[in-house]
């Protein structure tokens, strides 16, 4: 029997509705009880001063592996997951070879083992290369452990093929259609946000119509299919408003949000610096509040990162050429509590909820809970540590990130995986 | 009385016109007026940039600008490396940086860049010592031609404050246009863009302009008319039905002319599409100022050539200096 107790923290496990300062014991890699313990453990971490709460769970992250390893690998990324407090992870399809079939799955289950950081799930291609053709073998890969399909890089354009991809899909358990919105018809050459910024910048824009149109044509389908959707990074006003009437409608519609879209707008591409380019690309200040308002009034279901590393090489390319994406999953809480818990949007126990429980209700994981029996998935952090964001220490490979020397709080202390240590921050 | 004080131009690099003063502007205007002589002379030559390299780095087809910026820069004594895509190792995978710092370090002084990138020639006076400037990219900026636009019509005029000057044409995916409206905004003139909402770009009346539909409409009110090259590279996304609908809306024919003011003055960019954008008898007709545009072109890049350099060389003394001190 191994057993491990976290001493004095102020525990916050939203599915259960605990927020309160007590120890959690952990025997045999399980939550065995959570309270003012006396028991004796072989480990003893004392967490005082800090917040205990289930495993962060990340629903969007590309770690690139296999075909990009020089940009990330599912060890790096993992390692840089553990670092950021995240025990679980979903990897995007959109690598190379694409992971659409059941082989590519349960090789970046492997990888995760091996890696033995983060759990690793994965989800497939809704169509074979991720080239709207074809539907891809979603039973397959469902049967492999894939959590959900998403062609996410690109969405699903043809909407007669997107038709057939839910309908398909609705006879699959516990799996959820995941979409990146993007009409490409509207969005076309675009590299960032249609407005003023775009005009004086002389770049192309994507208007977010781009982003909306999917969103309605989506919602129409889920309508005639019932399927389980899941609508990614929500960029503007228009989206929010759209999953806002979906929700009253009690349909499965999902959303999720990223922490750039919280802080950053279209301003920020003046400089034309690249780490700035990301799909979809940075709103307006008003794209910002509805997101933010969404997040308050419970309309955003997970909070992601869609960390999407990159070489630096590649972006230093002209603002026109170079790859779209942010690397963010090691500090990702700090962007949270700077966008949402400092601007007093949402309190703490509503922040975790979007970060464990209903992620991992999106994609039908038994996870983001203490409760007892469960497995031990457990992030104790600092919420209170200050500190500047210094890119060269970071475990990921890439450096693609416009944050590098904002002053951040929080720090990630213990990622427990399975009742293990897998990341101390003492030790880093 | 209170002596005026001398204006001392600054900027090593040229990238857009988007954040100069109306009195950075009017330097360069005054300043390409001190080199008119230089034209006239037999011998057109100054040795401002006698032993210095200009690189012309261009991205993208162009024969007017590169050729002007080449003939500017001789006229200055410069030496002047050609460079253009097609002869580089551009095609063999090289990046922008990467070719930029190599011409750096064979020494060049001052780099002439064209790109289809907006943005590119900030990118690259961020990672390079060398003189930037902008010579147009993407449809950001083209900030050489809107100082010649902007010259044509103060030496015909004398000032632009009060001026009516209308842009027509594809102004969504104008560099020329961008530039334009700058220069002349802040000259003191009012710009009317006239276009199908198709080749409008968006917000585009935060600039300080009037946007108008309508050539028809406005055709009696302009003192300067400037009408954009139907960029057919640029018209994958099929902005309007056909050429000929375009230019019965938007086309500056003899009809239109004839309702015109009559001393006002015609102007583009090049090169003409004859017969679509603009009649062949406006273009060639009085009030046309099309070939004067090309010749002040010269003398406006030498004045930015000129600046530049004396810019950097400021810079570099300053250097000096501080470094003898410590």
């Amino acid at each position: 029997m191994k057993s491990l107790l976290i001493k004095n923290g102020r525990v916050i496990d939203p599915a259960n509705k605990i927020d309160s300062k007590c120890d959690v014991l952990v025997v045999d890699g399980k939550i065995a009880d959570i309270g003012k313990l006396t028991t004796e453990a072989d480990t003893v971490i004392d967490a005082s001063g800090k917040f205990v709460t289930p495993g962060l769970i990340d629903i969007h992250v590309h770690f690139r592996e296999p075909g990009d390893e020089e940009e990330e690998t599912i060890r790096s990324g993992s390692s840089a997951a553990v670092a950021g407090g995240f025990t679980s992870v979903v990897c995007m399809p959109n690598t190379d070879p694409t992971v659409d079939n059941a082989t590519s799955v349960e090789y970046a289950h492997r990888m995760g083992r091996q890696a033995r950081k983060t759990h690793i799930y994965v989800m497939g291609a809704i169509t074979k290369d991720r080239k709207g053709e074809q539907l891809a073998e979603m039973d397959f890969m469902a049967a492999a452990g894939a959590v959900g399909f998403t062609d996410d890089g690109a969405g699903v354009q043809n909407a007669s093929m997107m038709l057939r991809a839910l309908k398909y899909a609705s006879m699959l358990k516990n799996v959820v259609i995941s979409q990146h919105l993007q009409d490409d018809s509207l969005s076309q050459n675009g590299v960032m946000n249609s407005g003023y910024n775009s005009t004086i910048l002389g770049l192309p824009g994507i208007d977010p119509l781009a982003e909306e149109m999917m969103l309605w044509r989506d919602i129409q389908l889920v309508k005639k299919t019932g399927t389980p959707y899941h609508a990614q990074h929500i960029s503007t006003a228009g989206s929010v408003k759209l999953i806002r009437e979906a929700k009253k409608l009690n349909l499965p519609i999902t959303c999720e949000a990223t922490p750039h879209h919280l802080l950053l707008t279209d301003d920020a591409c003046a400089d034309y610096d690249t780490n700035y380019k990301v799909n979809p690309p940075l709103r307006t200040d008003a794209d910002i509040n509805a997101v933010k308002q969404a997040i308050k009034d419970g309309i955003v279901d997970a909070l992601v990162t869609d960390h999407a590393p990159h070489l630096q090489s590649e972006k230093e390319l002209e603002f026109l050429t170079a790859p779209f994406g942010i690397a963010s999953i090691e500090y990702a809480l700090s962007l949270y509590i700077k966008a949402l818990i400092e601007t007093n949007v949402i309190d703490w126990p509503q922040l975790i909820s979007m970060m464990t429980a209903r992620p991992a209700k999106i994609i039908n994981v038994d996870k983001g809970t203490l409760g007892k029996g469960s497995q031990a998935d457990v992030t104790i952090f600092d919420p209170d540590f200050e500190y500047r964001l210094d890119l060269s220490k970071l475990h990921s490979k890439s450096r693609n990130c416009p944050y590098g020397d904002w002053n951040l709080k929080g720090k990630i202390e213990y990622t427990i995986v399975g009742g293990e240590i897998r990341y101390s921050a003492q030790r880093d | 009385m209170l002596k005026k004080k001398q204006f001392v131009w600054k900027r090593k690099n040229l990238l857009g016109l988007r954040n100069l003063s109306r009195e950075e502007i009017e330097h360069i205007l005054n300043t390409a007026e001190g080199f008119e002589q230089i034209t006239s002379r037999a011998i057109k030559k100054a040795p401002a940039l006698q032993g210095k390299v200009v690189v012309n780095l261009f991205f993208e087809d162009s024969t007017r600008t590169r050729n002007s910026f080449a003939i500017a820069a001789n006229r200055l004594s410069a030496d002047v490396v050609e460079f253009t895509q097609k002869n580089s190792s551009v095609s063999k995978g090289e990046t922008l940086l990467d070719t930029a710092k190599n011409l750096e370090a064979m020494g060049s002084d001052i780099v002439i860049i064209r790109h289809n990138a907006g943005g590119t020639p900030k990118f690259l006076s961020k990672n390079i010592n060398s003189c930037v400037v902008n010579a147009g990219d993407g449809f950001c900026e083209h900030p050489t031609q809107a100082l010649l636009d902007v010259y044509t019509i103060w030496k015909i005029k004398g000032s632009l404050d009060g001026l009516k000057i209308a842009i027509v044409g594809d102004i969504a995916h104008s560099r020329v246009a961008r530039s334009d409206i700058y220069a002349m905004t802040k000259l003191g003139a009012e710009v009317i863009l006239i276009a199908p909402p198709t080749l409008m770009p968006p917000a585009v009346e935060k600039l300080g302009v009037r946007v108008s539909y309508s050539l028809d409409e406005v055709m009696e009110e302009l003192d300067v008319i400037n009408m954009l090259r139907i960029q057919f590279e640029r018209l994958g996304a099929n902005p309007f039905p056909s050429v000929k609908e375009y230019s019965h809306s938007f086309g500056l024919t003899v009809d239109r002319m004839k309702r015109a003011k009559k001393d006002i003055i015609v102007m583009h960019p090049g090169p003409i599409n004859r017969g679509l954008e603009i009649e062949s008898e406006v273009a060639d007709g009085p009030n046309s100022v099309i070939l004067q545009q090309v010749t002040n072109g010269i003398t406006i890049r030498m004045a930015v050539l000129f600046l530049v350099n004396q810019a950097a060389m400021t810079r570099e003394k300053i250097k000096i200096k501080k470094e003898s001190l410590a």
